[in-house]
């Protein structure tokens, strides 16, 4: 399975992703700058964390705007994976691909420990290798992670098994219904504020993202290479 | 060349977490008559007079990129801007 990290200029989590793909799944990867205009070529696409434009104006608002995105709707549209983190989970609101936004942290600090993450849905591609309702430890890092929606939207979120992961103990950010990550209604964006692709090796205190990865993997691998 | 003034706020619905601090600094300070505080952004564009609308222009410029309308509300005036 190939996958394309995004970058974007100021990105800073896409070194993390690119290694975590590469040496611990043992996955194709390739950075791809985000001028580029082709993501045909792969069967993944991961948005890393960090300060697209600097955050200026609003996380992500400018990083919409910029070529790749319109390829990252088509492979959202095509069905294929995409998972944004952190700033990639902003962008992917600001590109309309998931419902709601991010706001400032409650506390209006930048929140960087690792929290207790509760799988609520382990029915998607990228959490069937979790039990339901299992806790993880996954570190975060964010100063703009409070998810909000309207009640409209929180209904449908719920109505279509839509929220992912909610934070397990404490709430870092004030996010609503302790929300920290969101699958579209087709089941193949997910975005989350928590970063799965710093917990892949126990080396680096933890290795409780690598099932999320390996998780995508194996349905692609079940989907795609049938006569295996 | 007309001068755009556009004024963005969260949304009544969002809360507003630095507005609130600030409140609470400003009733530290006995202001108590502050019932409550917000805080925005003011963007100024100066804008060369083309052919299309002017306020159909801003408008979708604060929709596609300025404002993210989930969590925002926005409002623009438009004037002659002074030429130097």
């Amino acid at each position: 399975m190939k996958f394309a990290v995004i970058v974007f200029p100021g990105s800073n989590c896409d070194i993390d992703m690119y290694h975590a793909i590469k040496d611990e799944l043992g996955e194709e990867v390739e950075y791809v700058w985000h001028d580029e205009k082709d993501l045909s070529g792969f069967d993944g696409i991961l948005l890393p964390g960090g300060f697209s434009y600097g955050d200026y104006l609003r996380c992500g608002a400018m990083a919409k705007q910029s070529n790749i995105m319109s390829e990252v709707v088509k492979a959202a549209e095509a069905g294929k994976p995409v998972l944004g983190i952190c700033n990639g989970f902003q962008v992917l609101t600001e590109a309309g691909l998931l419902p709601g936004a991010l706001l400032r942290n409650k506390n209006l600090k930048f929140m960087c420990r690792t929290v207790a993450l509760k799988v609520v849905n382990n029915e998607t591609q990228f959490t069937a290798g979790y039990e339901k309702d299992e806790v993880i430890q996954i570190p975060i890092a964010h100063g703009e992670g409070n998810y909000y929606c309207d009640e409209e939207t929180l209904a449908s979120l719920k109505e279509n098994n839509q929220i992912v992961f909610k934070y397990a103990s404490e709430n870092p950010n004030g996010s609503i219904e302790d929300i920290a990550g969101i699958v579209n209604v087709k089941g193949n964006v997910l975005g989350m504020m928590p970063h799965p692709e710093r917990a892949v090796h126990e080396l680096i205190g933890g290795s409780n993202g690598l099932a999320l990865f390996k998780s995508i993997v194996k349905q692609w691998r079940e989907t795609h290479v049938s006569n295996a | 060349m007309k001068k755009v003034k556009v004024y963005v706020t969260l949304r009544e619905s969002v809360l507003d977490p630095q507005g609130s601090a600030v409140m609470g600094a400003l009733h530290s300070m006995e202001y108590n008559e502050v019932k409550d505080v917000r805080i925005g952004k003011f963007l100024e564009l100066q804008i060369e007079e083309g052919t299309s609308d002017i306020d159909t222009v801003v408008k979708e410029m604060c929709e596609k990129l300025l404002t993210n309308t989930v969590i925002e509300d926005y409002r623009f005036e438009v004037e002659e801007a002074v030429s130097k």
